[in-house]
């Protein structure tokens, strides 16, 4: 009797929906179609797909061959992935951390209404929007040991051996993680927008209160700012893990497989080696690796990210 | 005014000394800061901008000074020739209509296809409408190497490996975060427009081509760069999918002559930079909608 009464008025709470609302749920699903056909074919079916395709062996040349976990296994033996997982945490942390430092730092400067601001942010931006190859080509030139830039300042500043950087297995990720600094001008642009809107009052409070610049820095500045930089913190670290191309252009995994990430082995294995199987291993691999640093950074979060209460819902 | 002048005590005077000493200590402080940001800025400014005199430099440098030690920052001569050079020596014009054509039709199918997403997104109701965004989000966060196999096994089972769709069409059907952007704009523009366009008969249709998207240029605007730099730049896709030389873009164009002749960094210099122009002559024109987009998918994302 009880559990009828409970029942019936949930259901109440969800009518039958008025012809109305059905045809514009109709028509919403007829916007978002395009998506829905773009998230089959190219966001959740491949991701089905790799999955599968990793428990067999194929060449595409011959018909796939069901292979269970032998990919896997032979990947936990793969002295390679082991490297490639290293250099990849390797590249993330040191480019990520070094990136929103760096951003961060501009994007403080900047705020201080300082004369030329649309002058420097542009200076600083800049680099952030060209990307690719031509900028590799251009940081090979700069890191080249003899005839680089990079070296030439460093001799002139009284360095007696400076580095090979790319030639170099100790240098060559050093060497990349700074050249990935030179793009922070985009996530500084985020920052400035960030810090441009925290609300005067705030300061005038702490102001008020007593507090001094460096306390205001840590009491309003870091907490009001703090979601920015954790949103930054883990799409810099899942761009880190693809950035692959710049890495395949200057060193192509060299020296000494100093910068042989995993994706760069990966699309060895599948695009120069033709083995879409062990290719498709690889990258739940490096998926579950980027699931689990997504999952850590959200749990450490909780003790720095101050969300205040009216934004945590966008 | 005068009268008071007299009549002011020593503590009041010695007062006013206090006040006028802090007022300078904290002037100096003042200024010593604004000293340390202006020498910071310009110093980082310096850094940043340096790589790109010294590609312009190496540019017009003539063979021989490309590989001096220790190197030299400015030319002897300025080599114009380099970038005739440099462009000639393989169909660069080829490389620059094939770049064309896929980065202007990603940036007509991003356009279309994620306006419209997004106006469904935006503007709809339905019950699994939150949760299919959801999934959008989802499939921001999914790193390129996981589907990249999949995704190659697909179009060549489509026999399309060697042509130029692989590059084209992914982009007609949305792009999570372009429709993530959009849909963050349409939210901002009031309801009551559509309530009253609604009203006089408007079909949804029309309420998306006639209200919402003529009042988002500027987003709009945002997305047709952000997809223009993204496609311009981009290499991986062409390195997978692109076999004949004649169907190679630009990026690709640079990285085969990178590979054939690689002491010639004049040269190669002069190209990549006629290949970046485009990006950085839109920069240049439309940073005001770079930074836009950055701060409305930046600040948004949450």
């Amino acid at each position: 009797m009880q559990g009828a009464q409970s029942v019936a008025p949930r259901r109440s709470k969800r009518p039958k929906l008025g012809w109305q609302a059905r045809r514009e749920e109709r028509e919403f699903y007829l916007f978002i179609s395009p998506w829905i056909v773009g998230f089959v074919l190219f966001g959740a079916g491949p991701i089905i797909g790799s999955l599968v395709l990793s428990f067999t062996e194929w060449s595409l040349l011959d018909p796939p061959k069901w292979v269970g976990l032998a990919n896997f296994r032979q990947l936990l033996a793969d002295q390679f992935v082991k490297i490639a997982l290293f250099n990849t945490i390797y590249y993330g942390l040191g480019s990520v951390t070094l990136g929103v430092t760096v951003s961060f730092l501009l994007a403080l400067l900047l705020n201080q209404k300082v004369f030329g601001q649309a002058l420097f942010r542009t200076v600083f931006y800049l680099p952030s929007v060209v990307s690719g190859i031509a900028v590799a080509l251009l940081w090979i030139n700069i890191f080249n040991p003899d005839f680089g830039l990079l070296n030439q300042v460093l001799r002139t500043l009284g360095v007696q051996n400076p580095p090979g950087w790319l030639v170099s297995p100790q240098w060559a990720m050093p060497a990349l993680i700074l050249m990935s600094v030179w793009s922070a001008g985009g996530s500084m642009v985020i920052y400035l927008a960030g810090l441009q809107s925290i609300p005067e009052h705030l300061y005038e409070a702490a102001s008020i209160d007593g507090a001094g610049p460096w306390s205001q820095f840590w009491n309003v500045t870091v907490p009001m700012m703090s979601p920015i930089i954790f949103y930054n913190l883990i799409v810099g670290f899942i761009t880190s893990l693809q950035g692959f191309v710049q890495i395949f252009v200057m060193t192509n995994g060299g020296p000494a497989n100093a910068t042989l990430v995993i994706g760069l082995y990966l699309y060895r294995n599948a695009f120069e080696f033709f083995k879409m199987g062990y290719a498709s291993a690889i990258s739940w691999v490096l998926f579950v690796v980027i699931i689990a640093i997504t999952i850590c950074q959200f749990i450490l979060a909780r003790r720095w990210v101050y969300y205040e209460g009216d934004l945590t819902r966008s | 005014m005068k009268v008071t002048a007299p009549t002011q005590s020593a503590t009041q005077i010695d007062d006013q000394r206090a006040v006028a000493q802090a007022k300078s200590r904290k002037r100096t402080l003042w200024l010593i800061g604004k000293l340390l940001v202006y020498g910071l800025l310009i110093g980082g400014a310096i850094v940043f901008i340096i790589p790109f005199m010294w590609m312009l430099s190496t540019s017009l440098k003539p063979a021989e000074e490309v590989f001096t030690y220790p190197p030299q920052f400015l030319p002897t001569f300025f080599l114009w020739h380099n970038y005739i050079d440099g462009w000639t020596i393989l169909p660069f014009n080829t490389f620059l209509i094939n770049s064309l054509i896929v980065t202007i039709a990603n940036v007509v199918g991003n356009l279309i296809s994620c306006s419209i997403v997004a106006f469904g997104f935006a503007r709809l109701r339905a019950r699994a409408s939150n949760f299919l965004f959801i999934m959008v989000l989802g499939t921001l966060m999914i790193p390129r190497e996981v589907t990249i196999v999949p995704t190659f096994i697909l179009f060549s089972q489509l026999k399309l490996v060697n042509t130029l769709w692989p590059l084209i069409l992914p982009a007609w059907l949305g792009y999570p975060f372009f429709i993530f952007l959009l849909r963050q704009f349409f939210m901002t523009i009031p309801r009551d427009l559509d309530d009253a366009a609604r009203i006089d008969g408007a079909s949804t249709w029309k309420i998306f081509t006639a209200i919402i998207l003529p009042l988002s240029m500027p987003a709009l605007a945002t997305v047709a760069i952000f997809a223009f730099i993204g496609n311009w730049n981009n290499l991986l896709d062409p390195l997978i999918y692109l076999r004949s030389e004649e169907l190679y873009t630009l990026a690709l164009g640079l990285n085969l002559f990178r590979g054939q002749n690689f002491t010639a960094f004049n040269q190669l210099m002069a190209v990549s930079i006629l290949t970046l122009l485009p990006v950085l002559v839109i920069f240049f024109v439309a940073q005001k909608y770079f930074v836009r987009g950055v701060a409305l998918t930046g600040m948004g994302g949450r």
